[in-house]
């Protein structure tokens, strides 16, 4: 059977994207160790209800690590402790009895604060917009199984396509890049027959799109990788920059 | 009282409906189709699909979701698989196959043309996501693999991991993401539909809130599309994602649109079982490990209580004392059931107290077996990211080996029990997806339309591409060609007004309530009279007293209710006690629906109407109709019911049968 925890939880509140922000601190008592970190933070807000108080705002939605919507930055790691792991998959018995935690926004110019520990990732739309796509119609396409695709690619380009776009790696970059995000999807596109035809265009367009939007340059430091919850791999940047280089030197 | 539902079915054999009616529709020009606006509400498959393929067109489409991106909707949550009738894998699949296994398993409540059609375009849908590049699992020659999944004896499911919904919907985000980059798509992100705004009968707009500034903003267009998903959190528990709510479809039903078969709730046999009352949602295991996984509790009472009792472990139950309940029952079927008939099973064995964990309420699945037979890499290459899934939450391994007797090797069985999941139910629709509200259509799991009384294992992510990218954009024009003329017109109407000030009323009222309780503590409630007397199996009595409870907690949440802060600016607590209001409807319109359907068929189980052996006993001859529900004015008022007969042409009408 788990254990409860009883822990000091340091949280960031913010008023709104202009508010300085602040740490508030509260005592949590007897946490059931089978309480996932969120459940946590929902019995916290029912705490501040009951003392008439404004809940804590955070993203968060399916609670199974899959939309992409939780996003927390736990004890300096974005997604907190675990690897291969989202924010909404942590479990209280991770933490010891009399821990101190501390929960931040993810800190990123190109994810403002909108409240408290809630951030505005629609970067990560408009990158998307500018090539994350197949030109393709709605339509009757030729049969699925006219294009045959070895496994090892389809698997391939499955990892990259787990990338969830929780922006987890732009947080824990010290640059902001947005490249393993953006190489997960034109790493998926591209390797697929399908892709190809726009393949060099697409990474253009997204590279360019991304420094349009502030994010920072890929100096490999490779923190994204190590703290990304779907272990998308670095080699995505590689493969990305091999075809950004091919288009530019096309241009 | 009567009145003549016209569900729009097309003329001729079923294989040539769709055909036909395709033929014979009314189109709109390309240059007309700049001048037509629709709104998309959601961005699940269902929306971004449709709002995809419209953009595409050349309507000019302004599409809706509550989160900050429309690749968060809850279909990426969707594990299992898709269904299509390829026949990829030579088993004997075809169209009237796929049509008749989802008639059969909807317990034949289904239309049964919408169900054909829906069959018929589910091969373009497996065209269509790879030519977008989906990754679907391949085999080693390069073709597409498949799986089965339960309800089906051949294999037809189409599957990315056990990712597939999360890849469809990537999918056809990418294909929306396109045309809001050609500018056919205008996205409103962290916005929430609060009510459709109706102009001289016909749906023009709606009233949405911004959810970030808490400012309510009105948006007109010619026709208004619903695909904001399931009401399954009616329960409060569930396996939806937290923010699945049934808000836009409340505001269609209180507005005139019909709700259809309420009753319809699918309860998934293979969730994570509930651990404590902090808890906030269930944990899916994707059904595929039915495929591998075998279902048993044990043979003897002495071991169930010594389980409850954490006195011994599942694996220190030696093989000859485990009941395989469904292998017994099923012999045809097997652990592979559909979902319903599972659910009842687990259900059955656990009210004789043969439940194996602290609460009772829990079966074992076991893969000491396939682990034996295929290896342990195999089975971790199937269900590796499902083991860890649910080794993170409740810290046992499902993989690990726990204990050799007599030579056999019993590794440690998963504990599973039935969760609220998806609902058949929804705003009733007629064949061209259009609800009784003109120019108000309904697509994915918000209407009502394919899936009868019990849906099929990955049907649903069939159905919501179907309507999305195949069906919708094809019927809804059939509409928008009497539009051509209307000009465009203004939000300044009196009619926008009106409904705009409505809704302020209404989150003025709430927030006046200045009572003692939090949303999440009356939501809660109101899941427990859920599961308690509107759940799994219902009785006259459980439901009459489940209405009564109802009003009360509607009572309670109309003078206790407490929502911290202003209604300015962002507020999340007064955003989930809306979505509360209309949980409450929509949970007495469960009841109610339940109440009248003295019969047991799919998802709806009214234990005075059952089989001696405990099967499900329908009553064809005074029930074989598609309940629609009418909103009479207030929420505290009685619905009243109309009644669509169905008419089946091309099915036999038979007890549903999966022992043989
Ligand atoms: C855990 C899980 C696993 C599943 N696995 C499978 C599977 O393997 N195979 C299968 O076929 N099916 C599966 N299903 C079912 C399937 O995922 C859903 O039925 C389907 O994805 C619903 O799609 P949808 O487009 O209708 O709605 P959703 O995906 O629920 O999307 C609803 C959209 O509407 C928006 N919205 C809602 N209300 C409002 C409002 N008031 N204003 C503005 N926007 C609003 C939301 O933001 C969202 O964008 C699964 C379901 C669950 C819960
Ligand atoms: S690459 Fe990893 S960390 Fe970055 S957005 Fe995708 S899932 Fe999140
Ligand atoms: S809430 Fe969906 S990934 Fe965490």
């Amino acid at each position: 059977m788990d254990k409860n925890i009883s822990f000091t939880l340091k949280v960031w509140r913010q008023n709104g994207p202009k508010d300085k922000g602040h740490f508030d601190t509260f005592q949590m008592k007897d946490i059931p160790g089978d309480t996932s970190f969120l459940e946590m933070l929902d019995i916290l807000n029912e705490q501040l209800i009951e003392e008439g108080k404004e809940p804590i705002v955070f993203d968060h939605d399916c609670r199974e690590g899959i939309c992409g919507m939780c996003s927390l930055y736990i004890n300096g790691h974005p997604h907190g402790p675990a690897t291969g792991a989202t924010t909404c998959q942590i479990y209280m018995r991770r933490f010891k009895d009399g821990d101190v935690i501390t929960v931040e926004p993810w800190r990123s110019a190109g994810f403002p604060v909108i409240r408290d520990l809630m951030v505005d990732r629609t970067a990560y739309d408009k990158i998307m917009q500018a090539g994350g796509f197949i030109s393709v119609r709605t339509g009757a396409p030729q049969d699925a199984n006219a294009i045959l695709i070895p496994k090892p690619i389809a698997d391939e380009a499955m990892d990259a396509a787990s990338c969830i776009g929780c922006g987890a790696c732009v947080a824990a970059c010290k640059n902001g890049s947005a490249m393993l995000f953006v190489s997960a999807k034109v790493s998926q596109l591209n390797l697929l027959p399908q892709g190809k035809p726009e393949a060099l265009r697409r990474a253009k367009a997204m590279i360019s799109k991304m420094d349009e939007l502030g994010f920072g340059n890929c100096t490999n430091t490779r923190a994204c990788e190590a703290e990304c919850p779907k272990c998308v791999s670095i080699s995505n940047i590689a493969r990305l920059n091999r075809d950004f280089i091919k288009a530019k030197l096309k241009d | 009282m009567t009145k003549i539902i016209d569900s729009k079915i097309p003329e001729g054999p079923i294989a040539e409906k769709w055909t036909n009616y395709k033929a014979h529709q009314k189109l709109v020009n390309p240059a007309n189709k700049r001048r037509l606006d629709i709104i998309v509400v959601g961005t699940g498959l269902a929306g971004a699909s449709a709002a995809a393929s419209l953009g595409e067109m050349g309507f000019r489409v302004f599409n809706f979701c509550i989160q900050d991106s429309p690749r968060r909707a809850h279909s990426i949550a969707a594990q299992g698989g898709i269904n299509a009738a390829k026949n990829y894998q030579n088993d004997g699949d075809s169209v009237y196959r796929l049509f008749y296994d989802t008639v059969k398993g909807g317990d034949y409540r289904a239309r049964e043309a919408n169900v054909y059609r829906l069959a018929e375009v589910s091969n373009n849908i497996i065209d269509q996501c790879v030519a977008q590049g989906v990754p679907f699992a391949r085999e080693y020659g390069g073709l597409l693999a498949n799986r089965s999944f339960g309800g089906a004896q051949v294999s037809r499911t189409f599957y990315a991991k056990g990712q597939t919904g999360q890849q469809l919907l990537l999918g056809a985000y990418s294909a929306l993401s396109r045309q809001v980059g050609a500018g056919t798509v205008k996205l409103y992100t962290r916005y929430e539909m609060q009510d459709i705004v109706i102009v001289d009968g016909r749906a023009r707009g709606i009233i949405a809130k911004n959810l970030v500034t808490g400012k309510l903003e009105r948006f007109a267009a010619h026709a208004v599309v619903i695909a904001t998903g399931g009401y399954g959190n009616a329960y409060f528990l569930s396996t939806n994602a937290m923010a699945c709510n049934c808000t836009a479809a409340m505001s269609c039903y209180r507005k005139g649109a019909w709700f259809a078969n309420p009753a319809y709730v699918q309860i998934h046999p293979t969730c994570i079982p509930v651990h404590g009352d902090k808890q906030s949602k269930l944990t899916l295991m994707s059904e595929s490990l039915r495929n591998d996984g075998r279902i048993w509790v044990p043979k003897k009472l002495e071991d169930a209580k010594a389980l409850q009792e954490g006195k011994i472990k599942g694996s220190d139950i030696p093989e000859e004392d485990r009941d395989y309940y469904l292998e017994r029952r099923y012999p045809a079927f097997g652990n592979l059931v559909p979902r319903d008939v599972a659910s009842r099973a687990a259900k059955e064995r656990c009210d004789k107290g043969f439940g194996v964990n602290n609460t009772g309420l829990a079966v074992f699945l076991d893969f000491s077996e396939s682990i034996e037979r295929l290896g342990l890499d195999v089975v971790r290459q199937r269900y590796g990211n499902l083991f860890d899934m649910y080794e993170e939450i409740t810290d046992v391994n499902p993989g690990e080996l726990a204990k050799e007797i007599n030579g056999v090797k019993y590794y440690n069985p998963m504990m599973i029990y039935p969760a609220i999941h998806y609902t058949m139910g929804g705003i009733w629709v007629d064949y061209e997806l259009q609800t009784s509200i003109k120019g108000l259509f309904a697509i994915g799991e918000c209407n009502f339309s394919d899936h009868g009384a019990n849906r099929l294992g990955a049907s649903a992510l069939m159905q919501g591409l179907a309507d999305g990218y195949f069906v919708l954009p094809y019927t809804i024009q059939n509409y928008l060609a009497d539009q051509i003329t209307v000009p465009r017109f203004s939000t300044d109407l009196p009619e926008f007004a009106e409904a705009e000030k409505a809704v302020q009323d209404k989150i003025d009222h709430l927030m006046n309530i200045k009572g003692k309780k939090s949303v999440d503590s009356i939501h809660k409630e109101l899941g427990r009279v859920m599961w308690e007397y509107v759940g799994m199996g219902r009785t006259e009595e459980g439901l009459k007293t489940g209405l009564t409870r109802l009003k009360e907690i509607r009572k309670e949440f109309e003078t206790e209710l407490f929502i911290p802060g202003s209604k300015e600016g962002m507020n999340v607590e007064l955003d989930k006690a809306i979505r509360l209001n209309d949980f409450i409807t929509m949970g007495e319109l469960i009841a109610y629906d339940a109440l009248n359907r003295n019969e047991s068929c799919g998802g709806h189980f009214r234990e005075e109407y059952q089989t001696e052996e405990g099967e499900a006993k329908r009553d064809d001859e005074n029930y074989f109709y598609v309940a629609c529900w009418e909103y009479q004015g207030g929420d505290d008022k009685a619905p009243v019911l109309y009644k669509e007969p169905l008419v089946y042409e091309a099915i036999k009408v038979q007890t549903r049968n999966y022992k043989s």
